[in-house]
């Protein structure tokens, strides 16, 4: 568990950050987002100390930072920055094994943990162990950044907008891996973006943050169906709401039985999915299947009822 | 070629084809001729390559050839001396194969074993004995004792001064890294320094040393004195100090400030930094400031030949003093064959130092 105590930086007389107080559990990924300005980076930045925070704590599993050397400090929590931050003259797997080599692992655990990882990120170690980051694309140094924030299984992630530099397609793709890794390893997480969509995408608590002060912190659904705040409903857009919740709900909550015509879903698909399959291909309900198996069906009814309740 | 009575009276030229028998000569000629022709085409280098190296042997045989022949029946004090056209020949030819080098871009490794192979030629050449009639070795060879002296010594005051510039520039390069303010203060008092025209540099150290070397006790005893060895060595170790200070800081300046936030933010001291982030990416421009140092201070060493300190220069002060080319010959090509195989020597260690992901490539 990580929780941050009315954490305050000032810079002369701004409040960066303003008497933050939040608590994240244990395997839990929350996603701060806000504007440029907002004190987000500043708020994660103190968790590892690369800033000290003016006043406040933060305690990790109970123990607060500030009782540890920040370098030691460092090695247990692992960050990864937009634009990967890769060593251009280390291989992939010296990259990879940084921090353990930090921590003084037996070259042996390290080559193993390197190994374990580029397998996690779908990287071919043969194939990938002795390239240099200048020969990666850009997907694949931002997977060996993430791989490296990850290598000495730190009790605490931090992620300082990890996909800003990529492309949509990457974007997503690289999202779908932190999601997958995060169930595969159970870590916890703390993620800043800018981005609600990835924030409701990734987080499994929101936090919004507007001039230094923590606005709203919930799960996503509650960020969207009840924001805190102009700010916060600006955030997520008002055109965008109810598809954003719906992007939240998996299939499997609304299937009932019956047929439908035309191809099926996932079960795990979400019911943005499905609206969008029967706008586009005129249906009224589409079939959904789990295992390969058709297992009932979601109607185009069913999902508008939904999108009218708020939670 | 020309052909003087003595070592002081000014030369008579001669003509290649006037040098001996036509069959003598011929081989040379056309050597040199055939070696320029093939260097004109630009699109094969290494015809280009072939062809200088045709025609440096060209040149080289018209000097084993011609001299013997003009010294025959010319007196005991006559002297040979390769003459303009050969100069010029010389230059045309090695450019020529500096430009096909530069073409066809070897490897540090291929360059290594060319500078190797190119110095146990000359070293070949000059032991056998074949061009010792020419007056800059007939020079060397009344000389022996005092060349190797002054080579040691020319090594002495280039590398000696490049150990210690290192030694003090290294550590105040990264201090100026690590602080703003003295690195603006620093860098522009080492700027003046290097403007001091050289003449002027040594001869400040001649009042300087010289009061250091009177005042203060066993000073004297470790040769420290208005002229000679350590004034020299200590102008050089000032005028190295710029170099090497600036391109240690523009080197550890290099590394990417998100490679450098991601080491602070895995938890790396600022020393593991240094060591394993900063110098590794700066090396090539460190090095470069290094190869700056060396190069510049093989050719400033000769200048403290008129301070005493030593080294090619005396040569050719002496030289001068005499006006006898050859002994300012003797003095000046040693001192440009030794900085241009330090120059390539310096450039295949940055090239090997350089990105890592060309290395591998």
């Amino acid at each position: 568990m990580i929780e941050i105590e009315r954490i305050t930086k000032t810079y002369g007389d701004v409040h960066a950050v303003d008497a933050v107080t939040m608590t994240a559990q244990t395997g839990t990924i929350t996603v701060i987002v806000g504007t440029s300005g907002s004190g987000k980076t500043t708020l994660l930045r103190m968790i590892n100390r690369l800033e000290e925070p003016t006043s406040g704590e933060v305690r990790i599993k109970g123990q607060s930072t500030l009782a540890t050397e920040p370098h030691l400090l460092r090695r247990r929590i692992g960050y990864a920055i937009q634009g990967h931050g890769l060593f251009p003259h280390y291989t992939v797997a010296r990259n990879i094994g940084a921090v353990p080599e930090l921590l003084n692992w037996p070259k042996a655990k390290i080559r193993a943990r390197v190994d374990e990882l580029l397998n996690l990120f779908s990287m071919d170690p043969a194939e990938f162990r002795h390239r240099y980051p200048a020969e990666l694309s850009g997907g694949q140094q931002q997977r060996v950044g993430v791989a490296r924030a990850l290598a000495s299984r730190p009790d605490l992630m931090l992620m300082d907008e990890p996909f800003g530099a990529l492309d949509p397609i990457i974007r997503a793709r690289a999202q779908d891996d932190l999601r997958r890794i995060h169930k595969a390893l159970g870590s916890t997480i703390m993620l800043v973006t800018h981005d609600m969509e990835e924030a409701i995408r990734l987080g499994d608590r929101v936090a919004v943050m507007d001039e230094g002060k923590l606005i709203q912190h919930g799960t996503p659904a509650e960020i969207i169906a009840q924001p805190a705040n102009g700010f916060v409903a600006d955030m997520v857009g008002d055109v965008e709401r109810p598809l954003r919740l719906l992007s939240l709900i998996p299939l499997s909550d609304l299937v009932e039985d019956g047929a439908a015509p035309g191809d099926a879903l996932p079960a795990e698909a979400s019911l943005r999915d499905a609206l969008a399959a029967c706008l586009w291909t005129g249906r009224n309900a589409v079939p959904v299947e789990h295992d390969g198996a058709v297992v009932g069906r979601v109607t185009f009814d069913a999902i508008r009822a939904r999108a009218q309740i708020h939670p | 070629m020309s052909i003087a009575a003595n070592r002081i009276v000014a030369g008579e030229g001669v003509m290649a084809w006037h040098l001996a028998a036509p069959s003598a000569v011929l081989p040379g000629i056309a050597a040199v001729v055939a070696g320029l022709l093939l260097g004109l085409p630009r699109a094969w280098p290494r015809l280009r390559f072939a062809g200088s190296a045709l025609g440096l042997g060209g040149l080289l045989w018209l000097l084993m050839r011609g001299a013997p022949a003009l010294l025959d029946g010319a007196g005991d004090y006559a002297r040979v001396s390769p003459a303009i056209g050969f100069w010029c020949l010389l230059l045309v030819l090695m450019l020529l194969m500096a430009d096909a080098l530069v073409q066809m871009t070897p490897g540090p490794l291929a360059r290594g074993a060319l500078l190797a192979a190119v110095l146990g030629a000359l070293a070949l050449i000059l032991g056998s004995g074949a061009l010792s009639q020419l007056s800059v070795l007939q020079e060397f060879a009344s000389r022996k004792a005092a060349f190797a002296d002054a080579t040691l010594r020319h090594l002495g005051l280039a590398f000696g001064s490049l150990a210690v510039a290192a030694a003090f520039g290294f550590p105040l390069g990264i201090a100026c890294h690590r602080r703003a303010r003295l690195r603006g203060a620093t860098l522009p008092a080492l700027s003046l320094l290097q403007t001091i025209p050289s003449l002027a540099m040594f001869g400040l150290m001649i009042p300087l040393l010289g009061w250091v070397g009177d005042s203060v006790p066993g000073a004297q005893a470790i040769g420290i004195a208005g002229i000679g060895f350590a004034p020299a060595f200590l102008a050089l170790v000032l005028y190295s100090l710029l170099p090497v200070v600036s391109n240690t800081v523009a080197g550890l300046a290099a590394a990417p400030p998100e490679a450098l936030e991601a080491a602070r933010g895995m938890g790396m001291t600022p020393r593991q930094r240094l060591i394993r982030v900063e110098f590794p990416l700066g090396l090539p421009v460190i090095l470069t400031g290094l190869r700056i140092v060396l190069v510049q201070n093989i050719g400033l060493a000769v200048i403290a030949g008129l301070i005493g300190g030593g080294g090619y220069g005396t040569f050719v002060f002496q030289g001068l003093n005499q006006t006898a080319t050859d002994l300012i010959l003797l003095g000046a090509l040693p001192t440009v064959a030794l900085a241009l195989a330090s120059a390539i020597v310096m450039d295949i260690l940055v090239d090997l130092a350089g990105p890592a992901q060309r290395k591998s490539a």
